[in-house]
């Protein structure tokens, strides 16, 4: 079928270049090195360390995210309902404190509970069921979203106590507070995904889920739990921009699918399963959120910026799947 | 023998009921009974004025549908086309507005978006990069460039002779409704009873059984996508053409519609399953929910929560059914 397995290179031209330089990872850490000189060149403004201190606030949202969704994108799967559960979940919480009376600190329990159900739910219906995760997401995309718009009828919340937007908006040790969030996520996440069972059963059912079953892994006891975590961190994502933003809306969290997705994807993370990593990940995220900077700080409006991304996003797959084709071709 | 069962089996009763309960059967059902249903709550819903107007409202979107149901049919999506169909409309929109010959701007949208879905369709089908990240980036590419190319400016003074929308044929037929009717038709015909229709089936229920039969999926793919956007095309002028101004924003979740229509309408997701008949039809139904909601005293920013259970359920329904058919 392949084109490339009709032309075998020999097993030698393989070998001049070794081969962990032909990573994704490292050649996209590479670009994203040579992108950070070049846009400090042109903006004196761009390589400061306020200025990527508050990059790596503004990136914390979708990158809470990023992590969960790489681990289901490895297991073959997708989510694309993330940003309406963020939408539901920041309702929730302002809706909870403001119109059921709960104290803040309940309501954001209850938003985190209401983010791992909406992902529980996607979970079990895609196991169960066997809806293919890209439909059932869909739906639930409308629905959650549905649901957001439904309870909040367009009104916004507003006026939360001031010790809640301490991890939007303060420091801790001279860092964003929100930035430390994210930094234990990455650390958690890649230590699961890198040396527990949990996340070689990730790759295994990536690779040949029908394998992986007969194995005897927990197939959709590990599914189930990648999508309530992925509903999880969007509770928590939602938290802390509302934190941020200081005020509650049923549109937040519109387009974040897409920003999850391309970063994951541009991090290496094959959307046909199986392989990822998170620091490929991570080099995503800072891609994407210092394109959007670099851009904007050379006087690219926000909207030309999507469409950077949508244009590397599609580019990335093509040069990754290429890549993928003459490794599994040689 | 033979004879004697096969008139056994014609009068199975199961067997009759279950031809009728057919997905187009029921949604016809549906769309008639919430008619009545809601009609009787609140007589003004029966008029004939608003039915009307929500087929005439509406009917880009089936329109819209029909393509959207041969690609998921061929087995795969595209979550692009709602930006897609903005700026298919705002091209037209401007050409018209800048003079251009009326036939002109009417055809650049059907060329602009036959263009844009069969470069998606190339790179889908002959690169191999899966539809759902092609359709994502091309959403955001179209979505952006979008807005940062008018700047969100909407297009006014558009000539009369533009409004497509507004003609009427012998005086009573719509001319969204009458192009509705006749797209789902044709499309219907072409899938059931030419070689490249049914190659749409073959490719998306079992492509490589479909590639022994000598059939090209990549070429069937392109096909299905440069179809795709020709009706895509066609909706942006019924949606450009229906009102005096054109917002050079996308519509949002025109997309979302879209593809709920077709899941509704029995399209199975799973590919190779499913007619462009349903598809219209669950399109009409879905405008239908949407305006007995403000009959009913329910607010309009329910529709969305509607929609979702819309989807999940015909979803759930159709994996059901076909489990049980693979059982039996």
């Amino acid at each position: 079928m392949s084109a490339m397995s009709e032309i075998p290179l020999p097993q030698a031209a393989k070998r001049v270049v070794p081969w962990w330089l032909l990573r994704h990872e490292t050649m996209l850490a590479v670009i994203l090195l040579i992108a950070l000189i070049g846009l400090g060149g042109l903006n004196s403004r761009f390589l400061t360390l306020d200025n990527l201190l508050n990059q790596g606030r503004l990136t914390t949202e979708v990158g809470l995210i990023a992590l969960p969704m790489t681990f289901i994108i490895i297991t073959g799967g997708i989510d694309l309902s993330v940003g309406s559960i963020v939408g539901l979940c920041a309702i929730l919480l302002g809706y909870s404190w403001k119109v059921f009376g709960f104290p803040l600190p309940l309501a954001i329990g209850f938003s985190l509970l209401v983010g791992a159900t909406a992902g529980f739910l996607n979970g079990i219906v895609i196991t169960r069921v066997k809806v293919p995760p890209l439909i059932m997401t869909i739906a639930t995309l409308a629905l959650y979203r549905g649901l957001a718009e439904g309870i909040s009828q367009a009104r916004s919340v507003r006026g939360y106590p001031e010790w809640f937007y301490f991890v939007g908006q303060e420091n801790l040790f001279g860092v964003p507070a929100q930035l430390w969030l994210l930094l234990i996520a990455i650390v958690v996440s890649a230590i699961v995904l890198d040396r527990t069972t949990f996340g070689r059963t990730l790759y295994a059912i990536g690779s040949n889920e029908t394998a992986a079953r007969f194995s005897g892994l927990p197939v959709d006891r590990v599914k189930l739990i990648i999508y309530t975590l992925s509903g999880l961190m969007a509770g928590i994502s939602a938290c802390v921009l509302v934190s941020r933003v200081t005020t509650t809306r049923s549109d937040m969290g519109i387009g974040y699918e897409l920003d999850v997705i391309a970063a994951v994807v541009l991090g290496g993370t094959s959307i046909f399963g199986g392989v990822g990593t998170i620091w490929g990940t991570v080099v995503g995220l800072a891609m994407i959120q210092l394109l959007k900077n670099g851009l904007a700080l050379t006087g690219v409006k926000g909207d030309a910026t999507i469409v950077v991304i949508g244009t590397v996003l599609i580019l990335s797959t093509l040069v990754a799947g290429s890549l993928q084709r003459r490794r599994e071709g040689v | 023998m033979t004879a004697v069962t096969l008139a056994g089996a014609e009068t199975d009763p199961r067997r009759r009921l279950k031809a009728f309960a057919s997905q187009e059967a029921l949604l016809a059902i549906a769309v008639i009974g919430l008619a009545i249903v809601v009609g009787l709550y609140n007589p003004r819903f029966m008029a004939a004025r608003n039915l009307s107007d929500v087929l005439l409202g509406n009917a880009y979107i089936a329109v819209a549908a029909v393509g959207m149901s041969m690609v998921i049919i061929s087995g795969n999506i595209d979550i692009s086309v709602g930006a897609l169909i903005g700026v298919l409309a705002t091209i037209s929109g401007t050409l018209a507005v800048n003079g251009a010959p009326i036939v002109v701007a009417w055809l650049a949208a059907l060329v602009a978006g036959v263009v844009v879905m069969a470069l998606q369709g190339v790179i889908i089908a002959y690169l191999r990069i899966p539809a759902i990240v092609v359709t994502l980036g091309m959403l955001s590419i179209l979505k952006g460039g979008l807005i940062s190319v008018t700047g969100g400016k909407w297009i006014t003074d558009l000539p009369d002779s533009f409004h497509l929308a507004d003609i009427e044929l012998f005086g009573v037929l719509p001319f969204p409704v009458f192009l509705m009717i006749l797209v789902t038709i044709l499309a219907a015909l072409w899938m059931r009873y030419s070689a490249s229709g049914r190659a749409i089936y073959a490719v998306g229920g079992n492509a490589e059984a479909a590639r022994l039969c000598g059939i090209s999926q990549p070429r069937t793919v392109v096909m299905v996508f440069a179809l795709h956007g020709l009706f895509a095309g066609a909706a942006a002028l019924l949606y450009a053409t229906q009102l005096r101004v054109i917002q050079s924003t996308v519509p949002p979740n025109l997309e979302l519609t879209i593809i709920t229509a077709s899941v509704v309408g029995g399209v199975s997701i799973l590919g190779g399953v499913g007619t462009v008949v349903g598809s219209t039809l669950a399109a009409v139904l879905i405008a239908e929910i949407a305006s007995a909601l403000v009959f009913i005293d329910v607010s309009p920013y329910w529709i969305r929560a509607v929609q979702g259970v819309l989807i999940l359920v015909t979803v759930i329904a159709d994996i059901l059914r076909r489990r049980r058919t693979a059982g039996a």
